[in-house]
């Protein structure tokens, strides 16, 4: 290649270029550079949207300023508006989904990888990637139909009977509140949790397992101590992925949640989410403060959404040095 | 690398597909486009009438797109659509954002009407202002409040706690419903105020109609506000209202249309006007109309024509169709005005 540069007579520009079609012929140059492109694509798109964020709810930053995070009052008619209600809805419902959603999940993940007979597991696979796919506002009609009734006529009378001393089963049982979004949110979110861990599970190197039983390991003890650790990583990153998938979520929740800005100790009062207010409350917005209020909340849940993730990538630091230091 | 030479070249096929079908979108020469949008409780009836003008008009296509009324005057404002559509009219203050003069069209009425579940009660029951504005500001809590048992003696009300639904979403509907309580309560209007939403004072949030219609079906000792079309398709329970004469007035197509006729005569030039607790003893006080908003200045004249000749259909032949989709029609007074007030489009 060298040679030809210098033939060409000491003009390097043609023997770049041939150089560089040379590469481009064996496709990994192509292959580079189309990947980059998708890859900076990803990118862009998010920067061009918190940028777009930022510059459309210029207004409502610079009326409220930091109060927009604390304020707890919402109200378009005498364009006050604050945040806090909605951040406390959204933490809270997707808190409670997933205390329920993670044992549930990652207990269903580490049978059906585990323990169950690879025909079953394959057969329950299927069907909770299905479930994954059901759109949010089928749950929502479920929730509405079922959960909410059950909820208001079983569940929550039961709950103040048993637990009425915790001041988060108190109040009047509307069934609609926050947990019965909580609820929805949980079912919603276990298939992501479920599908995930088994395949983290799974692929688990057998020598592990099999180190394990030969050092006189129960089946659960190997799979215990040994797999589930192994796949710890991969198991906290579905439950992420889950966490950020309640978060956001909007149509399902906006119909149980019973879409009221209040701040309330019980489980059983109504509250409202992030999302669900934009949905909501945007198309008929009037007023320019009203409609750059809605999208600094669209950039609260931006904001919101990056600080649980970071703190989650920090548990798995942390979590990972803690797994490699006791084997 | 021959993985890779196919999908290059699927994906070319795919981009060339794409670029063939854009080409070969069909261009429609002689049909003039107009493009509206906006508001979503009027949305079957605009569609039935651009559908019914369209076959008698058939170079003329109007294309509507119900995004919300909020949705439909940012449109308009930014040039977008050549007519918006608003379920309210425009404050001072929005048609001084706007950089061209804007005029009101009111097309039909609308009304929003209380519905309740009460295990037990199965009469119609009959509301005070006082008693609504009371309910929705959580100062009457229970079913068996003086407020309630006096307007309906003979009902046996419980004394169980009252739930209360609102709309969550923005919308018409709300707007009409406290609109109403703030003229009917100055404490209403001092504290929460009339709009789309409103931060109320207490209840549970249903989305749409269907959401408050489902949570007052649902919740037992509930009571909710809907559109009196939903109220009617759905054949949902609803009460009386006591109107301005004193009259308790059932919603009905003809009561809301003769709220709207009780204030023809008063009505200002622009039509900008709440019809909320109208004078007149048969007229039901929860109603308003529901507007197109269109340019005073159309520089296109085949357009302005266009969007002219709409009108006056709209308001003549147009108001037919209104009845058997449940939607009031216009007085006769309010049409003569706005037949007269089309010549203003420019």
């Amino acid at each position: 290649m060298a040679s030809t540069a210098v033939a060409v007579g000491g003009a390097p520009r043609p023997g770049r270029v041939r150089a560089f079609l040379l590469r481009l012929r064996s496709g990994d140059e192509i292959a580079h550079l189309i990947t980059l492109i998708f890859a900076s694509a990803i990118f862009l798109v998010t920067v061009l949207l918190v940028f777009e964020l930022y510059r459309n709810s210029a207004l409502a930053r610079e009326k409220f300023g930091w109060q927009f995070f604390y304020s707890r009052t919402w109200d378009p008619v005498f364009e006050q508006f604050g945040a806090l209600p909605f951040i406390f809805g959204t933490v809270v419902t997707s808190a409670v989904g997933l205390l329920m959603a993670v044992p549930l999940g990652v207990g269903a993940a580490i049978f059906l990888a585990e323990m169950a007979p690879a025909r079953v597991s394959d057969a329950l696979t299927f069907v909770i990637e299905l479930l994954a796919a059901v759109p949010s506002v089928i749950y929502g009609l479920l929730a509405i139909f079922t959960l909410v009734p059950l909820l208001r006529t079983t569940v929550q009378p039961f709950l103040k009977r048993t637990l009425g001393f915790l001041p988060l089963f108190q109040g009047p049982a509307y069934g609609v509140g926050l947990l019965a979004a909580g609820l929805i949110l949980a079912i919603m979110i276990v298939p992501f949790i479920v599908s995930i861990s088994r395949e983290v599970l799974l692929a688990v190197p057998v020598e592990q397992r099999e180190a394990a039983l030969a050092l006189g390991a129960t089946r659960w003890e190997s799979t215990w101590k040994v797999v589930v650790p192994y796949a710890r990583a991969g198991i906290l990153g579905s439950i992420f992925l889950a966490m950020a998938r309640a978060l956001g979520e909007t149509m399902a929740v906006t119909m149980v949640i019973g879409n009221d800005p209040k701040i309330s100790s019980s489980l059983f009062a109504p509250g409202y989410s992030i999302a669900a207010v934009i949905a909501n409350e945007f198309t008929e917005a009037t007023g320019d403060l009203y409609v750059h209020a809605l999208i600094e909340l669209g950039l609260v849940l931006f904001i919101l959404t990056i600080v649980l993730n970071g703190l989650a990538r920090l548990l798995i630091l942390a979590t990972h040095r803690k797994g490699t230091a006791h084997p | 690398m021959r993985k890779f030479l196919a999908c290059v070249t699927v994906l070319g096929a795919v981009l060339s597909l794409g670029v063939g079908t854009v080409a070969s979108a069909p261009p429609s020469p002689d049909a003039a486009l107009i493009n509206g949008a906006g508001a979503t409780f009027p949305y079957p009836i605009y569609s039935k009438w651009f559908d019914e003008y369209h076959k008698l008009h058939g170079d003329l296509q109007i294309n509507y797109q119900s995004i919300g009324s909020g949705g439909g005057i940012r449109q308009l404002q930014s040039g977008t659509v050549d007519f918006g559509a608003s379920d309210m009219p425009l404050n001072d203050q929005m048609l001084n954002d706007f950089k061209f003069k804007v005029l009101h069209f009111p097309t039909v009425l609308g009304a929003v009407v209380p519905t309740y579940n009460i295990p037990g009660v199965s009469q119609e029951l009959k509301f005070t202002p006082e008693a609504l504005a009371g309910i929705y500001q959580g100062k009457i809590t229970k079913w068996n409040d003086g407020a309630l048992t006096s307007a309906n003696p003979g009902v046996n009300l419980p004394g169980e706690d009252i739930v209360v639904v609102h709309r969550s979403d923005g919308s018409g509907t709300t707007f009409v419903w406290t609109d109403y309580l703030s003229k009917v309560s100055q404490d209403w209007a001092n504290k929460v105020g009339k709009n789309t939403s409103v931060n109320w004072p207490v209840g549970l949030g249903g989305k749409g109609n269907e959401g408050v219609a489902g949570l007052v079906k649902q919740t037992p000792n509930s009571i909710g506000y809907v559109e009196l079309i939903y109220a009617i398709q759905n054949k949902l329970p609803y009460g009386s209202v006591r109107n301005a004469a004193g009259v308790f007035v059932k919603a009905e197509l003809s009561s809301v249309t003769a709220a709207a006729g009780s204030v023809a005569k008063s009505m200002p030039a622009d039509f900008r006007v709440s019809i909320t607790n109208a004078p007149g003893k048969a007229a039901y006080p929860i109603c308003s109309f529901t507007y197109l908003l269109v340019p005073e200045s159309i520089p296109e004249a085949s357009k302005r024509d266009a969007i002219k000749e709409f009108l006056h259909w709209m308001l003549t032949d147009g108001q037919k169709d209104a009845e058997p989709l449940a939607y009031a029609r216009l007085p006769k007074e309010v049409v003569d005005k706005e037949l007269r007030a089309i010549s203003e489009i420019k």
